[in-house]
Parts: structure tokens; sequence; C-alpha cells
């Protein structure tokens, strides 16, 4: 959590131009790794996966003219920290048309951190059908992991400490792209 | 959060549109194979019916049972209550075997106020005698929502004996808190003014069912009690009907967009036709489906969080 006086010790890790190289290098790397992201599923978690999850689609158009389709994938109801805070609003779970039976999902969220969100997410997934395989790709991962969990495609590696926080910014959510680190630095 | 939904007026608006909301995913997640979810797992939902239900407690359970809680259901024909047992005393063997939500149906209005008292948990209101039924109320707008598009602006028209059911007054004060214009129709003897101004003082009233249907998007038809019959609100059920009850003659009177809407247990030929609540307007049987949405909703909100 940030602290009122985080702002003094805030740095951006990655500005505007940064922010879409990177997509645009997950997306290379994906194109790559699948052999031309044939059967393969984005889906995005909540809330600013899903967008994260629409420019990596847009990105594979642009460069291979492919259609990967996109969709959400929301965690509330599968989270294990429920009890510890209020209530959670539910965000939204749209599978695209042709679901995610015997295809490559790739998981796609802003921050990894402690890994329990993509805990919850294969999950939910479990839930909603049979992927061949599952992948994960964060525009950010910032360690301290707390579950045996890696990401396939990484954005960028910031080391960070506990006490501080990683705040992704989108666009389409909060007006601007940018990735900050904010916190005590003691 | 609130704690307790024990009125529809414990719901202000930012809250009653969150659980619609909440309602729709949940709505979503009903149309897949697996349709249990971990949310509420180790968690202990007791279902306490001092009246006879069907649709209500098997919404309540299903909704329960998909969040993973455990559910103890529990009716009064069959249990200490037909030795004597006070509601307080069997509030407390609740509470000892420390149920998180305790889902009440009681023919004294107020009975869930005095429970949520004294038990620990939430205290979820499934209708009180002649007072409330919120999550009624809730599965209503739901299904309004989702075949208008919207609350605001809308206008209601709840038809029947209002002097009785929990069902409208449920309805008035959610309907009210979302935007909703009600009008509430029914011979003078079941829709007394003064209730109608007591719930909202937007409420209209009226006794004439044909000069209201025009200018309606919904119509909410109300079962006819027929075990109150004898109390002589009105002359006969045929005149009721005459007056009172939506046929297909009627039915064409509303707007071509405007939905027929029931909470069931419906009496086919007094309030409604088979013709009309078989109809493509009609929702009655959507109702049902968005009840266990609505329920699942209520009971992850009130449950899901810190408590």
């Amino acid at each position: 959590m940030a602290s009122p006086r985080a702002d003094t010790t805030s740095k951006i890790i990655l500005g505007e131009s940064d922010l879409h190289r990177v997509v645009d290098r997950i997306a290379h790397q994906i194109l790559e790794k699948t052999s031309g992201a044939t059967g393969t599923v984005l889906l995005g978690i909540p809330t600013r996966g899903v967008p994260l999850a629409q420019r990596l689609a847009a990105r594979i158009h642009a460069f291979e003219d492919i259609d990967v389709p996109v969709g959400s994938l929301d965690i509330t109801l599968y989270r294990d920290d429920l009890r510890l805070h209020a209530t959670r609003a539910l965000g939204k779970t749209e599978l695209p048309g042709g679901g995610i039976d015997g295809r490559r999902v790739i998981l796609v969220d802003d921050v990894l951190f402690s890994g329990r969100t993509v805990r919850a997410a294969l999950d939910a997934l479990n839930d909603v059908g049979r992927p061949s395989s599952v992948q994960l790709a964060v525009l950010v991962d910032r360690g301290h992991r707390q579950l045996p969990i890696r990401a396939d495609y990484v954005g960028k590696n910031i080391p960070t400490a506990v006490s501080e926080s990683v705040r992704v910014s989108l666009l389409e959510i909060d007006g601007l792209d940018e990735v900050k680190l904010t916190g005590s630095d003691k | 959060m609130i704690k307790h939904l024990r009125s529809a007026a414990d719901l202000d608006l930012a809250t009653a549109t969150l659980i619609l909301d909440t309602a729709g995913e949940m709505a979503a997640l009903a149309g897949r194979e697996v349709k249990k979810l971990p949310t509420l797992r180790g968690r202990t939902v007791v279902n306490l019916f001092y009246e006879d239900s069907t649709r209500t407690r098997i919404s309540f359970e299903a909704a329960a049972k998909r969040l993973s809680a455990d559910v103890i259901n529990f009716s009064a024909k069959g249990s200490s209550v037909s030795k004597g047992e006070s509601l307080k005393d069997t509030a407390l063997t609740l509470q000892a075997m420390g149920a998180d939500a305790v889902v009440i149906r009681h023919s004294a209005s107020g009975a869930p106020h005095r429970l949520a008292s004294w038990v620990d948990g939430s205290v979820i209101n499934a209708g009180d005698g002649t007072h409330e039924h919120p999550t009624q109320a809730l599965l209503d707008a739901f299904t309004m929502r989702s075949r208008l598009g919207r609350l605001a602006g809308l206008r209601v028209a709840i038809v029947g004996d209002v002097l009785h059911s929990r069902v409208a007054r449920s309805n008035v004060l959610l309907l009210t808190t979302l935007g909703a214009h009600v009008t509430l129709v029914g011979p003078p003897t079941l829709v007394p003014r003064d209730i109608a101004a007591a719930l909202s003082p937007a409420t209209k009233v009226s006794y004439d069912l044909d000069s209201v249907l025009p200018d309606m998007d919904v119509v909410m038809m109300l079962r006819v009690q027929t075990e109150r019959m004898q109390d002589s609100y009105f002359p006969s059920a045929r005149e009721y009907s005459r007056r009172y009850g939506l046929d297909l003659a009627r039915m064409r009177k509303l707007p071509e967009h405007a939905i027929v809407m029931h909470p069931g247990p419906m009496n086919r030929g007094m309030e409604i036709t088979p013709e009309v609540a078989d109809s493509s307007r009609s929702t009655i049987v959507e109702q049902v489906a968005n009840g266990v949405s609505a329920r699942m909703a209520v009971l992850y909100l009130l449950l899901g969080g810190k408590a």
C-alpha cells in the first residue's frame, strides 16, 4: 500500500514509449515461442490484464496479420485472501467464441508479485474448460514469489522491496501509459 | 458493505447497483459446465424457514451451494419449534453451531430484525409476514434491467393485493432507490393510500388498471392471496379478475416493449390468464433463474469479505 509520503520516493520505471516497446517485444516473443500463435487464446486478468491482452492481440495482428482470440478471466471468486479484505466487486469473465478447450491459453496480467493471482487464475481456468497448455505473460515481474509460479513472457524485471508498490497505468483505464515504483526505500 | 439484508431500505443506490452488477456476473457463470465456485468454502448458511416456501428456499439453497457454502435447512415442521421452542432459543442454537448467515422466512413481520440482535452472523430476510422480501425485489429489478436495459425512469405498475404483499413493499422501496416510478394498482380495500405514501411519497396509486397500462414499461402482477378471500376485500373472485386480472386484451394495451412479471406462485385464471403467463412478454421463468443469481450476489457480498 502506498503511504501518503509515497510520491516523494516514486520513480517512473517505464514511460509511454518504453511501455509500447515492451508490449511489442512480448507480442514478438509470443509469435516466436508459439510458432505463429496458432491455436492460441489470450485471456486478460481484470482489471489491467484485459487491455494488455487486447494490445498484444492488436500488435500480433499488426506484425503477422494473425487474429488471436482475446477474452477476460475474472479471478475474484477464486482468491485465497477474500476474508482478509472488504468484499471486492467482480470483474468480467468473457471467453472468446471458440472457447478454450484444446487451445493454448496465455494468461495476461500487469504485475507478477506473490503468484497468488495466477494460482487463482489456474483454478478459475479449470472450471471454464481444459486448455491444452497454459502460459503466462506479464508486463512487470517484481519478484517476491510465494508460490512456485513463473512467467513465460516478462516485459520488465523490476527488483523491489516488499514495502514498495508497483503501479501500472494504462491509457484505456488510467488515461496514460506508465509504470511507476513508489514506496518507502528504507 | 452492509452486514444484514433485512429490508430493501437497507440498500442505497450504490449498494443496490453493486448487487445487481454482481448478479449479472453470477448469471454469466450459470451458463458454464462447472457451476460451482469455491468462494464461500467453509462458511455455513442456515435456511431457517418458519413458513412454507418452494422457490425461495430452493433458490437460496442453490445459491449457497454454488458458492460452496455448507447449507443447513431448517423448517419449522419436524423441528423443536413444534415442541414450542421460541425464535430466540432457536437462534441461540444456530449461534452455537456457528452459522455465518441465517436466511429467515417467518410469518411475523420484523422477525429478521429481532434475529439480527441475537446472532453474530449476517441475517437475510427471505420474507417476513406482510412486511418485506428484499431478495425478491432484487431479482425483480435485475430481471427488469436485463430485459429493458435500465431502471432509472422506468414506469412500473404493481397490481393486486398490495396490502398484504411483502413483495410489493420491498419492490416499491428498491425501485424508488433505483430511480424507477412505481404506480400501485388494485381495489381501494387492498391499496391503501397511506401505505403508498409511507413507503415513498413519489408512489402513485390508481384503482383503474386499464387507464394505467398504456404508460407502463413493466406490469407486476401480485398473487391474490386466496387464504384471505373470506375477509371480503373484494366481492368475488370473478369480479376481481374482471377488473384487475391481466388477460390478452389488457396485455395489448401495454406498449410494445413492456414486460409482464409475477413473483409466483400464480393463480392462473385469477390475476393472470395462462395465455399471458406463457407469452413472450412474461418473465416469470426468467425471474426464477435470476433469483439464484441475485441471491448468489447477496451471499457473496455479505459473506465473501472480511467479517
